[in-house]
């Protein structure tokens, strides 16, 4: 659009074209953004080192592969996938349901409307703590405290759920109905009575569903963290992809996808239920 | 109004008994469940290292600190890497993730019985697949280095990218294509005209979204070789070097806070 009003021009004439507004409005920005984004994408690209010859030995096993997936192979490390799954499905429910039983407790401290600001402080942190590093970071330094296996994965997916779970449910506390809330309070309740009868079947729907979500986002965590030693599935993928069983690797990978899509379904249909 | 009767005077209850039954029973069977999954998991825990933990995490934290400073010198390229990784992987991970997303919506599909049900399944095989794993294999099937992690994070992206943005393109206004249709525009041109403009602001917050957490990921895709300062970390994990190790902790920190502002900011202002 002509910024001039009514898009007369100088000589007095009325605009025969129209153009449409740039997403950016002040042209140096906009420009000045361009070329920063021309001169990063030289700099960067121009930085990665690829090397050719590699990349094309390195075709046939991409082949392998896809070809894999078009023919898994579940039976041949039968007994490891079931033994990874097995371990991965139950660190996953033991996991999320600890983490939701410290997290409720930590999401109640860090919601500025119930909390005094010395217990949300202190819970904001602990919040901060467990979002800032990555699930495998964590993972490293749990199996370096108690060890490998499965118990390693528990406690970096408990961790890692506190920090997700406590955000997200002290933000959907802060936002509620404060009618409410106000209501409880004139019945003369004290601090707990609010939070049963006036906060908790506010947020309880939301909670459900966080924690579902949780459930399936701490299984896909899990295929991961068994690669530094933590349990689960990751330990045999790694394993299959170390030795180039392509079709092994495969079929692992369409269990989790399959194993994701379940749940996702599953969760969906709770969610209605509970709403 | 569910009600109880305790001699002779009613009592305002929740929820009705066959409810409250059911509730409970529900409770019962998770934590049933719970023990149970427990009790699996732990069979060949090693219980004896466990009351020891406390100990390994002090000594730890002993060789952590203080941290190398001068290590920091080796750090900036793998930390310039790490960027590139994200940013450049963030980038291929849109150019295929939008034409996928125009793919799967409902009302931008060119066939929904064939082309839609296709489209989810690469959204929903991307979205399950962590970018550790897409690391792992891609390091094994092009080498390591820079190019795997940022094919990695490319189709990690295409799943939440996709998915975002379709829902979006679904929930757009229809009035405004009826309108760009009315002037005789084409498919095309609708398209254009239409839908992109309703779009944009969701895309632009997604893409950046989806580049701060590609920050986070990329700085342990070293880990399995990919390239990034993940390979320095798992470098000093391997010769025990903690100090170091502490070292690569608050440069990660950092870097992901700093690109945490960066993008809360951008989508403050497109919003």
């Amino acid at each position: 659009m002509n910024s001039r009003i009514g898009g007369i021009d100088a000589a007095g004439n009325y605009p025969q074209h129209w153009r449409r507004p740039p997403f950016i409005s002040s042209p140096w920005l906009r420009y000045g953004l361009a070329c920063g984004a021309v001169l990063y994408l030289i700099v960067g690209i121009g930085s990665v080192e690829i090397n050719w010859t590699r990349v094309w030995d390195g075709l046939p096993r991409g082949w392998a592969f896809v070809y894999g997936f078009l023919a898994p192979d579940f039976f041949s490390r039968g007994e490891d996938i079931r033994a990874g799954i097995l371990e991965s499905l139950t660190m996953t429910l033991t996991s999320t349901v600890v983490g939701i039983l410290i997290s409720v407790p930590i999401g109640v401290g860090a919601a500025r409307n119930l909390a005094p600001p010395l217990v949300y402080g202190v819970c904001r942190s602990i919040i901060a703590i467990s979002r800032s590093f990555q699930e495998v970071i964590i993972a490293i330094l749990f199996v370096a405290m108690v060890g490998f296996g499965p118990l390693a994965g528990f406690l970096t997916l408990a961790f890692a759920t506190i920090g997700f779970l406590s955000k997200l449910l002290a933000e959907d506390i802060e936002e509620i109905e404060e009618s409410q809330a106000e209501a409880i309070r004139a019945t003369g309740a004290g601090w707990l009575q609010l939070v049963n009868y006036a906060i908790q079947p506010q947020v309880m729907p939301r909670l459900i569903g966080l924690s579902l979500y949780r459930l399936d986002i701490n299984f896909r965590e899990s295929a991961v963290i068994g690669i530094v030693g933590a349990g689960g599935i990751g330990a045999t993928l790694n394993t299959a992809i170390d030795r180039y069983e392509f079709d092994s690797a495969a079929a692992i990978l369409i269990i989790i996808i399959a194993i994701v899509l379940v749940a996702e379904y599953s969760s969906g249909v709770i969610r209605k239920w509970v709403q | 109004m569910p009600v109880r009767e305790v001699d002779g005077k009613i009592h305002w209850q929740r929820r009705s008994s066959a409810r409250e039954f059911a509730l409970w029973f529900g409770w019962l069977l998770l934590v049933a469940l719970f023990v149970f999954c427990w009790q699996v998991m732990n069979q060949q825990t090693l219980w004896d290292f466990v009351p020891d933990a406390p100990r390994q995490a002090a000594d730890i934290a002993g060789r952590m600190t203080p941290p190398r400073w001068s290590y920091m010198e080796r750090l900036w390229v793998p930390l310039w890497d790490t960027l590139n990784i994200a940013t450049l992987g963030t980038l291929l991970g849109i150019v295929l993730a939008v034409p996928i997303a125009f793919l799967t919506a409902r009302n931008t599909t060119p066939s929904a019985r064939f082309i839609r049900p296709v489209g989810l399944l690469a959204i929903v095989s991307s979205r399950s697949i962590n970018s550790l794993i897409w690391a792992l294999l891609l390091v094994s099937i092009l080498g390591p280095g820079l190019l795997a992690g940022i094919i990695a994070i490319a189709l990690r992206s295409i799943g939440f990218i996709g998915k975002l943005l379709y829902e979006a393109i679904e929930e757009i206004d229809h009035a405004q294509l009826e309108a760009i249709s009315a002037t005789g525009a084409s498919s095309l041109q609708i398209l254009d005209f239409g839908i992109t403009p309703q779009v944009l602001p969701a895309f632009a917050g997604i893409s950046v979204f989806r580049w701060d957490i590609n920050i986070r990921e990329s700085t342990v895709l070293g880990l399995v070789g990919a390239g990034g300062i993940g390979l320095e970390l798992s470098h000093s994990l391997n010769t025990l070097a903690w100090h170091q190790v502490s070292l690569i902790f608050i440069v990660i920190l950092g870097t992901v806070i700093l690109s945490e502002w960066v993008s809360a900011r951008v989508r403050h202002a497109l919003i």
